[in-house]
């Protein structure tokens, strides 16, 4: 086989792959009897097309980075990680409280105490799962996700009952959010509502590729993920990289909910995870596990889910949609990959083309 | 399409792969009731030749013959239809199924409209078994079979779909040494019926099997005989070409300090019981002590124990004088231990890492692959290409990934970290199991220029041969105890084989 079919190949691979998401989605957009040009448009284009637009997409695409990162951690060290989604829940709860209980600190001190609390609490919802799957072999899928509910819930009770905003209680109309926290733990912003919670993601997803693959500690963690028997031999503490991973994975995912309060709605509010946690692993997948592929992978959901929100408005289509492209992108992705990696697919289609060249020859 | 196969003749096959020329006007040729024996290294071209005869690949150049007509099979069923039937090296068979469910999932006959005849396939079976002395139960599950009555099972759904001319990818590497013997009967009582083709590099089963060999290398055929004319060391080195004279340990027993010493061990297997029930064993430095027994007998999980991988209920393991029985493995490795794993492929390696990663498993830690945490690529890869040299580990390069080597290769890589990283003592767990002669040959010489530098090993084998030849000490395993120590001078295969079924010399 030549080199360049073996490229033209994978290239082809990835092309169909792109087609069969239009494809499949445009089937889904002829049942709901939406325009279908101008609804990709609306998702994909009208978005990159204003500043302002790009600032939005970039405000989804934080979160989802930090999180998608975090979740690449657990992966790679062999545990799958749906649980974002609460661990992001438990980190704006404790930024809130933070923020609730100590409104008079300095914001020097205050706003990187708040982040650490959310990472904190983040990361003991990711522990958890981390010891029992560690200790009793407890599949992760099972607790992470039953977790998801707790914190779901743990959520609702605080922002209705604990930390309700008290004007909300006076006048009854009974939102359940917080009250507007303290400027000390607000991020600043760099162009409308982007905030520089953008160069913290950059920032993580450096150390992280430098902790995966430059320390001693990524080798370990790869190591168990990638054959535990064989790391369990060559004296490799399993269990411990186990858990923390599992530890980092929460922390991110906390830590992103932080963020997102810090810099955009500065008040906790129901419905701000906005499924960034389920998501997060499949931008985390799409980014192929590695977090230079993760930041473009983020750019580009959250460019469809802000793309999304200009649906209903602009096409009378529900923003619902792009979550069904999503899950139309995550079977693709398992199943080109699947075909990638067939080489008996690649023989068949090399021969092919050969008798097909030849039969051009003559 | 029922007639006997006659005659079978693949003519000038050529196939190449990205980089390699994998069959290079390759001609074979069997005639009826003949079993041809297709031998080689590890990577010379056997199996890929094979698939190209079951339509698994297609040949680039060149052409395939039955009964002198041409034939072209775009893919295994086309190769079924014409009466081939290959069993691989890896079963495949469905485990939680009985043996008649999985000869049924190809025998088409019995499925009509959605409806499966499984009486149908059983009094197929019945047939088959009987006609060809096949042994086997259809109503019991894979699972509850040993790998040998496996393979019995593979044979019996291959000959049950109508198989006429077998094609057998390395059926022994699996077998234990009485198995081996118990198949070589049976396929040459078949070849009253049919005609073989069988992969193998083990030299005993050729001769004892075959009519004619062909030897591949490098994906060519450098020699075609008839077995009877050959000896077994003539075939080796026109195999590996050059001489093959597998070395020996001729020398003094050491009188070094004991290293190793297990006093009255007790350990249970996966299922409760007691694997290991008071087994007693000392290694000295420099010395080579073998562990022979019918695989079962105790041994993984007395390898297990030893390498702080199983829990111990009761006894003693000393390292150079340190208990280290129900220590983590790391402090295991600490004191000394290098380890060579049974299953190398799971334990051995981390499959996805790349070479020069798992080269560095244990010594991750140690400078100078790291310093504070940070992993030194330069030293690492340093590592990786002087070892890839010295240990003949063949790849494209040390990114390469490991889980893509063949079995030699990973048994090399695995040997490379256990010995270069200057283990005091090692247990080699069925270290040449599958091994092509070539690899065989280097390890036994590797191994034995440890025992000369002073390193204790605890060889632990079924390959009786390699047993001899290596040891020092022979010591005989059955049911979890040692049932008795031999020196070299006294070991001969009759008495090892013997003790090894349990007899007690005395009684």
């Amino acid at each position: 086989m030549s080199k360049g079919f073996k490229i033209a190949y994978k290239l082809g691979i990835i092309a169909v792959s792109i087609l069969a998401v239009i494809f499949i989605s445009s089937v889904i957009l002829v049942v709901l009897d939406a325009p279908i040009l101008k609804t990709f448009y609306t998702i994909c284009i009208m978005p990159l097309t204003r500043s302002l637009h790009i600032t939005e997409i970039l405000i989804r695409a934080i979160p989802l980075a930090i999180t998608a990162i975090g979740v690449s951690v657990a992966y790679r060290s062999g545990i799958i990680n749906i649980g974002a989604e609460g661990q992001m829940a438990m980190g704006i709860l404790a930024f809130t409280a933070t923020a609730l209980a100590l409104p008079d600190v300095p914001r020097p001190v205050l706003l990187p105490f708040a982040l650490l609390m959310a990472a904190l609490s983040g990361g003991i919802w990711g522990f958890i799962p981390g010891i029992l799957k560690a200790k009793l072999n407890v599949s992760e899928l099972l607790s992470t996700v039953m977790l998801n509910y707790i914190a779901a819930q743990f959520y609702t009770f605080c922002l209705r009952v604990v930390m309700m905003d008290p004007a909300e209680k006076m006048s009854g109309g009974g939102t359940p959010q917080s009250m507007r926290l303290t400027e000390n733990v607000w991020l600043s912003r760099i162009s409308g509502r982007l905030h520089y919670g953008i160069v913290i993601a950059v920032v993580l997803a450096v150390l992280i590729y430098i902790l995966l693959w430059k320390t001693t500690v990524g080798y370990k963690m790869r190591a168990s993920g990638s054959g535990a028997r064989a790391a369990r031999y060559g004296g490799i503490n399993v269990p411990l990289f186990v858990v923390a991973s599992m530890v980092i994975s929460g922390a991110f995912a906390g830590l992103a909910g932080g963020i997102e309060i810090a810099g955009v709605h500065r008040r906790a509010i129901e419905g701000i995870t906005n499924n960034y946690g389920f998501s997060a692993v499949v931008v985390a997948l799409f980014g192929g596990l590695h977090p230079l592929g993760i930041l473009p992978a983020s750019f580009f959901f959250g460019l469809m889910i802000y793309g999304s929100t200009l649906c209903p408005r602009q096409v009378g289509v529900p923003a619902n949609i792009v979550d069904v492209m999503q899950g139309v992108i995550i079977l693709v992705i398992v199943t080109s990959q699947m075909v990638l990696s067939d080489k008996y697919f690649q023989d068949r289609l090399w021969r092919k083309y050969q008798s097909f060249k030849k039969r051009k020859e003559a | 399409m029922d007639d006997k196969i006659r005659s079978l003749r693949m003519e000038h096959i050529t196939k190449r792969f990205p980089g390699v020329l994998a069959s290079d006007d390759i001609t074979i040729e069997v005639g009826e009731g003949e079993v041809l024996a297709l031998v080689g290294e590890n990577g010379a071209g056997k199996t890929t030749l094979m698939n190209i005869l079951m339509g698994i690949y297609q040949q680039d150049e060149g052409r395939i013959l039955i009964n002198g007509e041409e034939v072209r099979f775009r893919g295994p069923e086309d190769a079924f239809n014409a009466g081939l039937g290959m069993v691989h090296q890896e079963y495949m068979l469905v485990p939680n199924m009985t043996v008649t469910e999985n000869v049924a999932l190809g025998y088409k006959k019995a499925w009509k409209k959605g409806i499966l005849d499984l009486n149908m396939v059983r009094s197929r079976i019945m047939e088959i078994s009987e006609k060809y002395g096949l042994a086997v139960n259809p109503d019991a599950y894979i699972w509850q079979l040993s790998v040998g009555e496996q393979q019995k099972v593979e044979l019996v759904k291959t000959l049950s779909l109508g198989a006429r001319f077998l094609i057998l990818d390395e059926p022994t590497s699996a077998l234990t040494p009485q198995e081996t013997d118990e198949l070589i009967v049976l396929l040459k009582k078949m070849t009253d019926e049919l005609s073989i083709i069988f992969i193998s590099h083990k030299l005993q089963e050729v001769k004892a099997l075959s009519n004619k060999v062909t030897i591949l290398r490098h994906g060519k055929v450098v020699f075609n005989g008839n077995t009877d004319d050959y000896s077994p060391s003539e075939i080796a080195s026109k195999m590996t070409g050059h001489e093959v004279k597998l070395p020996e340990n001729n020398d003094e027993a050491s009188h070094g300090d004991v290293v190793l010493e297990i006093k009255d061990l007790c350990v249970r297997g996966d299922r409760g019981n007691y694997a290991l029930d008071g087994l007693d064993l000392s290694v000295r430095s420099g010395e080579i002590v073998g562990l022979a027994g019918v695989s079962g007998n105790g041994q993984k999980e007395l390898a297990e124990a030893i390498n702080g991988l199983r829990k111990i209920e009761k006894g003693e393991i000393a390292l150079f004088g340190c208990e280290i029985g129900n220590k983590k493995p790391r402090s295991v490795i600490e004191q000394g231990m290098g380890y060579i794993p049974e299953e190398r492929n799971i334990e051995g390696i981390v499959p996805p890492f790349a070479i020069r990663e798992n080269l560095i498993l244990k010594d991750v830690d140690q400078k100078p692959f790291s310093n504070k945490s940070f992993l030194k690529k330069e030293k690492v890869n340093e590592n990786a290409e002087r070892l890839q040299i010295e240990f003949d580990i063949r790849s494209a390069g040390i990114n390469t990934q490991s889980g893509s080597l063949s079995g030699g290769n990973i048994q090399k890589l695995i040997l490379a970290r256990e010995l270069s990283r200057g283990a005091k003592f090692i247990t080699a767990v069925y270290p040449t199991r599958g091994l092509d002669l070539g690899a065989v040959e280097f390890i036994h010489k590797e191994l034995l220029k440890k025992r000369k530098e002073g390193v204790g090993i605890l060889l632990i084998s079924e390959e009786l041969d390699e047993i001899i030849n290596l040891s020092d000490r022979i010591a005989v395993i059955y049911k979890g105890r040692i049932q008795k120590v031999l020196e070299k001078k006294d070991a001969t295969r009759a008495r090892l084989g013997i003790l090894m079924a349990g007899v007690k010399e005395d009684e």
